[in-house]
């Protein structure tokens, strides 16, 4: 890209903050950077820059890259949530892609910085996971690649089942020791054992904790953090394997749970930026283009940034159309929806009948084994549907219910069977995964056919009855 | 606000060109596929898009052990929610099964059917050169004549002096930036002078080979399904394939037979089909003869490969047999598959099938090789079985 267009950019780009804050928007400051396809690819692939290696990210990022060479798909822009974030721009982007996509980045970034989900988010999560990418090739060098990449293999399988809502649990419960140590409050001295001599030894028995996993806090949704702190097997660099996956999880999972509302929130913004901007015709026809592009149904398919662009569309319509509201409601109502959503709550609160019909939403499912078939239009059942197939990020819902089943520190997990049923050919393998986490023998306990099946496997074989 | 002073209003551009992680994240997912293809060679082998390739140099290959595992639903048993043009009514089919199912974009786990398998990009010659590693033409022997040499040549040394086209650039640039940096200037590439060329040399590499030829005999008769050729024929292309890489000079003679046999060039062998009876000891005398006028056992190592369904005219299997031990006397190896039905997999014939009877009444039997194949699968380890390393004299 020449000077000039540079200079021409950042022109755009003092315009588009202002318009962006003209209208509420109140994003964290914003990083943005040109760089090449190669790079743009890279932090596609990883979702964060300077993440740990493993093969999984090499296969996405070739499968990306790929597809741009081929012409067939190509990422217009990369946002990283943290503060300041960074926006990427692709080298060969278009003057009116560029601006389009700084406009759709300030949106994204606004949601990051303003949507509840996101109130626990690491926002230097860059540093962390570089942080984390140091410590992952050190085992690599101590433990060796291939030992680091199994163990990954296992624990990436499962990555997905943490509980979001961590943080807002009850406090773990502690030893009566941690207790008083607590109490004592005192900064720890070199020589406090000092203290100690000539007190009789304390009996470490009673008050040292149970070996055995506890089962007052079960069934637990987090299975990561689970088997992170009760695997009668993992050695302490393993556990911190799974903590540094588990904690860059945390961070995703927001940006998983409101993907839809994230994703209409910035295209909202980005075509109210834009037609701000007194663009030249030949630019405004180009922006039109693209935006349809970007909004617009593909058919058989759910299209996130179509479905949330219309579902706050209709929001601002219906709110400034209110009674007593008047224009100006819907601007608030809309600011008010960015705050406290998810896609899920999104969903079941502002899909309404007539969006229903306008987006021909329907359910539909195999038939014969042969056939894919529209079962359902009415709008509830289609609604809810779209609802249950959101929750949990799209994820099954996996517990575990026992640590120590039978009386064998045999891991029991249960799937929260609510009427779609588990792909047992996939969940055998992720148990060979699990047990490879674990240790001993791992049992799932689910519903096929609308009967409870449990599957099982000892290290050596699966068993299923 | 304090926010805005801290917006930078430039934008930025980094120099990225020492980044190289996707690169080499790439390099070990190509690991595990290679990996994978190892493990799984057996299909590979028989996959038709690679028997098929007609000199492509890449095939795709599907390949099981890359999934990444999770926890998922059942694609096809799981109710999923779509967007229409606005006319779709509840009984309308929107697609079928098996011709690429309506994707859904929402959450990772909708983003395969059942079915679902990664495909990998495989070069053929990798391929061959991961097949080929252990196989080998078992029982050669130094034969008195004719042990003609293959002939390499190894580029091994590094001169002053030398043909141009054989210049060593890199080395040549080396020397150039060295000569600077002992001028006392800077380690910099600049006027080549004559001390700096450096040139490639080479020695002859002279190994000795002994003569050997392949008599590969298949079976055309109108038993012989399209299952049934499709395996003969995944057999002799990497049979061809791997004698063609290893040695220099195999000759392989092609006979095609039902109830008369006839030798064949290289393309009508595998793209002929034929109908008929089968007379399998046809084959063996045109063998025979073959050997006799052409290819004397003092000579050459003689290596007859037979593919059949068995099924031969019973009359003829006594014939059969006596030609069979002929051949094996003569020959440094007889080898012999048999294909079955598709899919047929415990499935024996007792009797009347020439494998069982071969079995039983040759007199030979340590350089003979009886293989059955029922299933695509079986035709890696039928290469391994002609082809492994016996008779190796120490």
């Amino acid at each position: 890209m020449e000077d000039r267009e540079i200079k021409d950019l950042e022109k755009a780009l003092e315009q588009i903050w202002e318009v962006a804050r003209g209208f509420g928007l109140d994003p964290y400051p914003v990083r943005f950077e040109l760089v090449p396809a190669t790079v743009m690819y890279e932090i596609g692939s990883y979702a964060l820059p300077g993440r740990y290696s493993h093969w999984t990210f090499g296969k996405a990022y070739h499968r990306m890259k790929t597809m741009y060479d081929f012409g067939l798909s190509k990422i217009y822009e990369v946002v990283i949530n943290t503060n300041p974030s960074y926006g990427f721009l692709m080298e060969t982007n278009s003057p009116v892609q560029n601006k389009l996509v700084i406009a759709h980045v300030l949106g994204h970034v606004d949601f990051f910085k303003n949507n509840a989900y996101f109130s626990r988010t690491n926002r230097r999560m860059v540093e962390t996971v570089s942080a984390h990418s140091g410590r992952m090739s050190e085992y690599e060098f101590r433990h060796g690649r291939k030992t680091v990449e199994r163990l990954l293999d296992a624990v990436l399988s499962v990555e997905e089942h943490i509980d979001p809502n961590f943080f807002i649990r009850r406090e773990e419960p502690t030893s009566p020791r941690e207790d008083a140590l607590r109490k004592a409050a005192k900064p720890p001295g070199r020589y406090d054992d000092l203290w100690d001599i000539g007190k009789p030894a304390e009996s470490a028995s009673p008050a040292a904790e149970d070996e055995r996993p506890r089962g007052d806090r079960l069934p637990e949704k987090d299975l990561l953090y689970y088997i992170m702190r009760n695997s009668p097997s993992l050695e302490d660099w393993q556990r911190d394997v799974m903590a540094m996956v588990r904690e860059e999880m945390e961070y995703f999972v927001p940006q998983m749970q409101t993907k839809i509302l994230n994703e209409g929130w910035a295209s909202f913004w980005h075509a109210r930026i834009m037609r701000e901007l007194d663009l030249p015709d030949d630019e405004l026809l180009e922006f039109a283009d693209l935006h349809s592009g970007v909004v617009s149904p593909h058919k058989g398919q759910l299209n996130p940034y179509y479905l949330g662009y219309k579902i706050l569309e209709d929001i601002e319509r219906r709110w400034d159309s209110a009674e007593g509201a008047g224009p100006g409601g819907g601007r608030a109502k809309l600011f008010e929806v960015r705050e406290v959503e998810n896609d899920v709550s999104f969903l079941r609160n502002y899909l309404t009948e007539g969006l229903c019909e306008e987006l021909d939403l329907y359910v539909y499912e195999l038939v014969d084994e042969e056939e894919w078939t529209v079962t359902e239009k009415r709008w509830q059942k289609v609604r809810d549907q779209l609802v249950s197939n959101m929750t949990n990020f799209g994820f099954p819902y996996i517990v575990v219910a026992d640590g120590d089943y039978n009386r064998n520190r045999e891991l029991y997990l249960k799937h929260q069977y609510e009427g779609a049923e588990l792909d047992t050919a996939y969940a055998r393998k992720v148990l060979e995964h699990v047990h490879t986490l674990w240790g001993r023998p791992v049992h799932l306990e689910t519903v096929v056919d609308d009967d409870a099946v449990r599957l099982h496997y000892n290290g050596e074989e699966h068993e299923e009855d | 606000m304090s926010n805005e002073s801290n917006i930078s209003g430039a934008v930025q551009r980094n120099d990225w060109s020492l980044q190289r992680k996707g690169i080499i994240d790439q390099e070990r997912h190509k690991e595990r596929v290679k990996e994978a293809i190892r493990k799984n060679l057996g299909s590979i082998v028989s996959n038709e898009a690679i028997i098929l390739s007609d000199g492509r140099r890449t095939v795709k290959v599907p390949i099981r052990s890359l999934d990444e595992y999770k926890f998922r639903f059942d694609h096809r048993k799981r109710k999923h929610v779509g967007t229409g043009d606005g006319k779709t009514k509840v009984g309308d089919v929107i697609a079928r099964e098996g011709q690429g199912q309506p994707g859904q974009g929402q959450g990772p786990a909708g983003q395969g059917g059942g079915a679902e398998y990664y495909e990998a990009e495989v070069n053929i010659d990798e391929i061959a050169a991961l097949i080929f590693e252990d196989l080998q033409l078992p029982f050669l022997e130094e034969k008195a004549k004719k042990a003609i040499p293959a002939k390499t040549t190894r580029f091994n040394e590094i001169r002053r002096t030398g043909v141009f086209s054989n210049l060593d650039k890199r080395r040549m640039i080396m020397e150039n930036i060295k000569r600077h940096a002992r001028a006392g200037g800077s380690a910099r590439f600049g006027q080549v002078r004559k001390e700096d060329l450096r040139f490639k040399s080479w020695e002859d590499d002279n190994r000795y080979e002994s003569n050997a030829v392949v008599l590969a005999l298949m079976d055309v008769s109108g038993s012989m399904g399209e299952f049934k050729k499709y395996i003969a024929r995944s057999f002799f292309f990497w049979m061809v394939r791997f004698l063609r890489t290893k040695y220099d000079n195999v000759e392989i003679v092609f006979i095609s037979h039902h109830t008369e046999a006839r030798e064949v060039t290289e393309e009508q062998f595998f793209t002929q089909g034929e109908s008929g009876g089968t007379v399998v000891s046809s084959a063996y005398q045109l063998a025979l003869e073959v050997i006799r006028e052409r290819f004397r056992p003092a000579d050459w190592n003689v290596y007859p490969f037979h593919f059949s369904d068995g099924d031969n005219y019973y009359s003829d299997n006594e014939e059969a047999v006596r030609l069979a031990d002929e051949l094996i006397r003569t020959c440094n190896l007889f080898g012999y598959g048999e294909i079955g039905e598709e899919g047929g997999g415990g499935y024996r014939r007792s009797s009347g099938a020439l494998l069982s009877i071969f079995n039983d009444r040759l007199k030979q039997k340590d350089r003979f090789i009886g293989v059955r194949i029922d299933d695509k699968e079986d035709v890696y380890p039928a290469l391994k079985q002609f082809f492994g390393r016996r008779g190796v004299e120490a």
